[in-house]
């Protein structure tokens, strides 16, 4: 009985204890280990809708081509499009009270959206003979046969486009004339037009057009010889204001009736001498304009008869001005925003009378978000029937805020919409003493919560007891701590976006844990134009230095060549702070983060300016002391896409040039390969990831047989095209179109593998793990897209496979390994068909790389897509033998299988995918994935499964139930045994 | 006889730890696309001795003259390009030169076969300079033009080693040249050996070089519809590889067999322990009663 009772608890045991057989996840773990945010990306334009229902949103499109309809209560998402990378939005605007018109790709595409509901209306294509300016013009009071008409100028032609279906009813072509136009003015209550241009240089066009057909009534040209500088402002509706070529002096134009008269004005009459140069910034207000001049900005009202003067002078280059809002009665507000301290003070005033401030209020702004670069205010009937306004500021961190009664009352980190570079870091240790752990602080909860999980687990629970459940799970303040985890599953995530802002996001629930705008990626007098470039690991405290922080090295550039010098920062990881930062006199061609730390556990990194002298950080004496010894060995090459050149560099002696200066390096040509222009052009190229870990060289085939990877981190694939096939799929026959794939010892540019590919065509993804790399391209004549893998097996160790010699000690296992000698290497490849074309591709990595790889996939859906290594070997064959299949080989197929339970994204889209990253965790099974685009999301995976670790809803309850009715059982049946022998005893 | 069926027992598991082993196909696949120079050039290991030159242009026109005789449309022309040396960062200077066939087929593609090269004899100078790039182990460069046709094309193509990995008996050198029609793309120069690591001043014995050449041009990816063809292939052929593999009865049922074996041998000895636990317990036993009963009561009986 008491056997029977065992058996039957093991095999229970057993049951709870067994790993859910599918990969993927059941409706109720969605959200448990992974996190998706939406962002949209840098506000350009914000357009405000105040439907009288009261749903109050805002439109608005951004730097990264969404257009956007934010609710103005909680800046929730209403409804978003992600437009294509190269469907940049120009203008857009609200037609009928119930479109959204945007006009995107330089003035080509004309699209109008539903604004409830985010559907598209319709979409209009105009055409034109040139690129040019491109201007939206929607009227709300243009009324043409119950239509309101849309004007758009864009290449060259002004287009009068009907808002209701999007039909182009007339067209004017401005080519022949090479008119540049400039404004499109609708005088109010007429029904025609002026299109005022430059022609050339110093000729200012004034075309009167009838908006019913496009008839021109009017044409006057007026020439001005000092020439203009293009740029212009328009004040009224018969008046524009532009700037001479020299930007010394603004002339008024003003065309009333047609006729044109100008009118000049010096800057210098109106501000006093200044030495800077007058820039005109864009601005709606009527009847004043803005230029900015040294470091002041000053507002110039334009009175009658084209007469300037000046309103105010701001000493705030950095102010930012909105555009005029209309009130009630005629009267014209706008918005402006001053900085002072750490408080920023918004204005609004009317147009026409400065010193009537409407409201004036300050708020408190974290430093970290910059300066405000955008304002766009709205205005609102308060309760007590006074006008309210609101505004949205885009910040320098490309954040939106939204103020309101001088606080602010919701805010955007879209800044993470245009990340660069992700490195992870890891969290503090859990402080002895200190615990971070709450204790389970009521046994009644604690209960309650572990009777909730064991109605959950045995099928018990009511719907709101699963609710119940779920809201635990995800509580669990365990996966949101600040400290590590024995799993290694929390680290935090070191983000660099396109504002040089850093963010740490914390992979528990994807908060950001810190923010530190970086001072020296910030536009100032030291550095222009500054553009953040790469994260890397600077320092991560190993052995030695325990007690250090860990922190990162962030490489930008200041200014926007590549020979533009760099600069760095290194930051803390755990705190945000900015340790340090140089601004370096040479440029940055290419960061080598060495295999070398020193005392500190500071990495050494070689930076390669374009001149190719190599620059060793940090600059210590210790490091040149490691430096110096490993200096014959270190190798790095360079690759000339636009030359078609790849070179082999070595290391010489201390910069000749900067005498005295010993962290710089001299350096010399090697090898090159050079690809014939007429045939090869340099399409992609892709290295092994540096901190990628191999657990062995082995890998044990049929028949107990072994083959030895050739694991060269030296190793770099190139993919070459036809120059004919680099423009889009289809632009060639397959017989002119093909693909050579190389890959080349960097040490010794040595082309180990070279394969062509004919009838094919880019664009190439690529992934280059261990000894294989995986590649996807279209294939022109089957007409589909292709994933080619290559593995490359080292022969010279394959004579290593006798037992005795190895136990003898005969054999090469641990002679080194040098580049110089001639690889005896094989390779294999195979190609399969793949449906998806491909955004981003990478590979799982983890700690000890153990665990079977798979393939992350961002497919065109933005969708990340994992796809087992397994199904991309290149020994697969038609018909596995049976120890093939033993061994995990599957049975060919023309294609790669799609199967829908392996998206890593669920049915969430990470909106204009753009990078995935992968992070080993602690534990060997499990894999940190970060995909990141407009949208971030981020999940863990565990490509063989959690072999090593229980599964989350694993009943521990349970478990310690069981044992505990097995010791009992064991008692009870101890006892009755005993009583029964001394029964037998006694007989 | 324990020692007997020992030895059987172990004989039994060492037969069914060896079967599957000697079971194992014989088609390893690693073998099937090894054509590490499966090159059109093929294979030219002709080694040349220093002032071997004439021999080797000469006899290589002969042999084209012949076949372009019977070549038909296709045209040869014979071209030289020259190999330059560096010593470290010294200037590069003749050292040497390739001599080819370029034929020209009939659609314009020309192609560039029968590769010789003559290697000049390192001067007294140059030996100097080598045994100081030896001394401190510096590197050895050599460039190719990047066009066979116009040199040096569009630039010259460069390769390096350590000097150190040259000399053996002689100097060992090899020539990968990569090419594609008349480009070179690359070439790969090095040991035709290994070249060990930390690598050993070592002085050539002779100051001659043993120089192999290899042309290599690209392979070609095997086109998408011939492969999806060998599927359909492979589906036809599949009645014959759906057929269960022919196996031994043993490969099938060893790990029946062997715990089989064990019970028969442990029913054996037990069997054979029987006759002598019956022999010396038959006094004392009353009747032919299982043997838990039997040894039940004389246990109670001498507690008693």
């Amino acid at each position: 009985m008491a056997m029977a009772t065992r058996v039957f608890l093991l095999l229970f045991l057993v049951l709870i204890s067994s790993p859910s057989p599918s990969n993927s996840l059941y409706e109720d773990q969605v959200g448990l280990m992974d996190w998706h945010q939406q962002y949209i990306g840098k506000v350009k334009h914000a357009v405000f809708h105040t439907q009288k229902a009261g749903r109050k949103r805002v439109v608005v499109s951004t730097e990264e081509n969404v257009i956007a309809s934010l609710d103005l209560r909680r800046g929730d998402i209403f409804w978003r499009h992600v437009l294509g990378p190269n469907d940049a939005v120009d203008e857009i605007d609200i037609a009928l009270g119930k479109y959204v018109i945007t006009l995107s790709s330089e003035g080509s595409i004309l699209r109008a959206w539903n604004l409830p509901d985010g559907q598209m209306v319709w979409e209009s294509f105009l055409q034109g003979p040139k690129p040019s300016k491109s201007l939206l013009s929607v009227s709300a009071n243009l009324k043409i046969d119950k239509d309101n008409v849309i004007f758009v100028f864009g290449k060259g032609c002004l287009h009068a486009v009907s808002s209701i279906d999007g039909e182009v009813l007339w067209k004017k072509d401005f080519a022949d004339e090479s008119l540049e136009v400039q404004q499109i003015i609708h005088p109010l209550g007429s029904d025609m037009i002026y299109a005022v241009g430059f022609v050339g240089l110093s000729q200012l066009d004034a075309y009167q057009i009838n908006v019913r057909n496009g008839e021109v009534l009017k044409h006057r040209s007026a020439a001005f010889p000092g020439g203009f500088c293009g740029e212009v402002s328009l004040v009224s509706s018969d008046t524009l204001v532009a700037l001479d070529a020299t930007r010394s002096s603004l002339i008024s134009i003003s065309f009333l009736d047609g006729e044109i008269s100008l009118q000049q004005t010096h800057i210098s009459n109106l501000v006093g001498d200044s030495f800077g140069m007058a820039v005109m910034l864009p601005s709606k207000l009527s009847g004043m304009l803005m230029i900015k001049i040294d470091n002041y900005m000053v507002f110039v009202r334009v009175a009658d008869e084209g007469k300037l003067e000046v309103a105010e002078k701001i000493n705030d280059a950095a102010a930012a001005v909105s555009d005029a809002l209309a009130l009630s009665e005629g009267q014209q507000a706008f918005g402006l925003v001053e900085h002072g301290g750490n408080k920023i003070h918004l204005t609004v005033k009317l147009v026409n009378d400065w010193n009537g401030d409407l409201l004036k209020e300050s708020i408190r702004m974290d430093h970290q978000r910059g300066c405000v670069h955008k304002i766009f205010i709205n205005s609102y009937i308060r309760t007590d029937r006074s006008h309210g306004f609101r505004a949205l500021i885009v910040m320098e961190d490309h954040s939106l805020l939204l103020l309101q009664q001088g606080e602010i009352v919701w805010s955007r980190e879209d800044g993470l919409a245009s990340i660069i570079d992700v490195t992870a870091s890891e969290l503090p240790v859990e402080k002895e003493g200190v615990s971070v752990a709450k204790v389970e602080h009521n046994l009644f909860e604690w209960l309650k919560g572990h009777m909730l999980k064991l109605k959950g687990t045995l099928m018990l629970a009511s719907p709101e007891d699963m609710i119940a459940i779920q809201g635990m799970r995800l509580k669990s303040s365990e996966k949101s701590k600040m400290t590590r985890d024995h799993n290694g599953f929390r680290k935090l995530l070191i983000v660099l976006t396109r504002a040089g802002k850093l963010f740490a996001l914390h992979t528990g629930d994807g908060r950001v844990a810190w923010s530190a705008l970086l001072h020296s990626l910030r536009n100032s007098e030291a550095c222009a134009y500054p553009t953040g470039l790469n994260v890397y690991q600077w320092q991560v405290p190993h052995h030695h230095a325990m007690d250090e922080n860990p922190s990162v090295l962030v490489v930008g550039r200041c200014g926007l060549g590549s020979d533009a010098p760099g600069v760095l920062s290194f930051v803390d990881t755990y705190t945000g702070k900015e340790l340090d930062s140089l601004f370096l006199t040479h440029s940055i061609e290419r960061i080598i983060p060495l295999s070398f730390t020193d005392s500190r556990e500071q990495r050494l990194h070689l930076i390669i300016d374009t001149d190719h002298h190599a620059h060793l950080y940090p600059r210590t004496p210790e490091a040149i002391g490691i430096f110096q010894h490993e200096l014959p060995n270190i190798y790095w090459y360079s690759v000339e896409a636009e030359n078609g050149i790849i070179r082999g560099h070595a290391l010489k002696s201390n910069c000749i040039l900067q005498e005295g200066d010993e962290y710089c390096f001299d350096t010399r040509d090697l090898w090159s390969i050079v690809f014939p222009s007429e045939s090869e052009k340099i399409l992609a190229t892709v290295t092994r990831k540096l901190n990628e870990v191999v657990h062995t060289q082995a890998k044990v085939i049929t028949d107990q047989d072994v083959m030895y990877k050739y694991v060269s981190k030296n190793l770099l694939f190139v993919a070459t095209v036809a120059p004919k096939a680099t423009g889009e799929i289809g632009s060639v026959t397959p017989e002119e179109s093909w693909l050579v794939v190389y890959l080349i010892d960097t040490v010794t540019g040595r082309i180990i593998y070279r394969m062509t590919h004919h009838g094919t065509q880019g664009p190439v993804h690529a992934v280059f793990s261990e000894n294989w790399v995986v590649y996807h391209y279209f294939n022109l004549r089957a007409h589909r897209y292709e994933m080619s893998v290559v593995e490359i097996y080292d022969q010279s160790r394959a004579d290593n496979k006798d037992v005795w010699k190895l136990v003898l000690g005969k054999h090469n296992l641990t002679s080194p390994v040098s580049s110089y000698s001639r690889p005896e290497v094989i390779t294999k490849s195979q190609f399969y068909f793949f449906t998806h074309s491909v955004k981003a591709m990478a590979v799982t990595s983890t700690a000890k790389g153990i665990t079977s790889k798979q393939l992350l996939i961002g497919t065109i859906g933005d969708q990340v897509l994992a796809l087992d290594k397994r199904y991309l070997d290149p020994r697969r064959t038609i018909n596995p033998s049976q120890s093939e299949r033993e061994e995990g080989i599957i049975p060919l197929t023309d294609s790669l299988p799609i199967i829908p339970q392996s998206y890593v994204t669920h049915n969430l889209k990470v909106e204009g995918l753009r990078g995935i990253v992968t992070a080993p965790a602690k534990l060997e099974s499990t894999t940190l994935v970060f995909a990141y685009g407009v949208d971030l999301f981020f999940t863990r995976i565990a490509p063989s499964r959690t072999y090593d670790l229980l599964t989350d809803d694993f009943s521990y309850a349970l478990l310690l139930i069981t044992i505990v009715a097995l010791v009992a059982a064991i008692f009870v049946t101890w006892i009755l045994s005993e009583r029964k022998e001394l029964q037998e005893k006694w007989r | 006889m324990r020692a007997f069926l020992v030895f059987f027992l172990f004989s039994c598991l060492g037969f069914a730890f060896l079967v599957p082993s000697s079971l194992g196909f014989q088609s390893d696949e690693l073998l099937l696309d090894d054509e590490e120079f499966g090159l059109e050039g093929g294979r030219s290991p002709e080694s040349f001795r220093i002032r071997s030159q004439p021999s080797g242009p000469q006899s290589a026109r002969r042999r084209s003259s012949d076949f372009g005789g019977g070549g038909g449309s296709d045209s040869d022309s014979k071209i030289q390009f020259s190999l330059e040396h560096a010593f470290g960062d010294s200037d590069f200077s003749p050292a040497g030169a390739f001599s080819a066939r370029l034929k020209t087929s009939s659609h314009g593609a020309q192609t560039l076969t029968k590769l010789r090269f003559s290697r000049n004899a390192f001067t007294e100078a140059e030996k100097e300079k080598f045994e100081k790039l030896l001394q401190g182990d510096d590197f050895y460069r050599i460039r190719l033009p990047s066009n066979v046709v116009s040199p040096p094309g569009r630039e010259y193509i460069i390769s390096a080693v350590k000097a150190r990995c040259l000399p053996r008996e002689a100097m060992d050198e090899h020539f990968v040249i990569h090419m594609d029609g008349v480009n070179i793309l690359a070439v790969n120069y090095g040991s035709p050996g290994a070249c060990q690591y930390p690598r050993q001043l070592k002085l050539p014995g002779k100051w001659s070089f043993n120089s192999h050449t290899i042309l290599k041009n690209t392979e070609q990816a095997p086109r998408a519809p011939v492969f999806s063809e060998e599927i359909l292939g492979g589906e036809e052929g599949e009645g014959e590889g759906v057929k269960p593999v022919e196996r031994s009865f043993w490969a099938k049922y060893w790990m029946y067999l062997i715990p089989l074996g064990l019970i028969v041998m442990n029913a054996v000895t037990q069997a054979l322990n029987m006759p002598e636990e019956q022999a010396t317990g038959q006094p004392g036993s009353q009747g032919p009663a299982t043997a838990a009963v039997q040894r039940g009561p004389p246990t109670a009986v001498r507690r008693r």
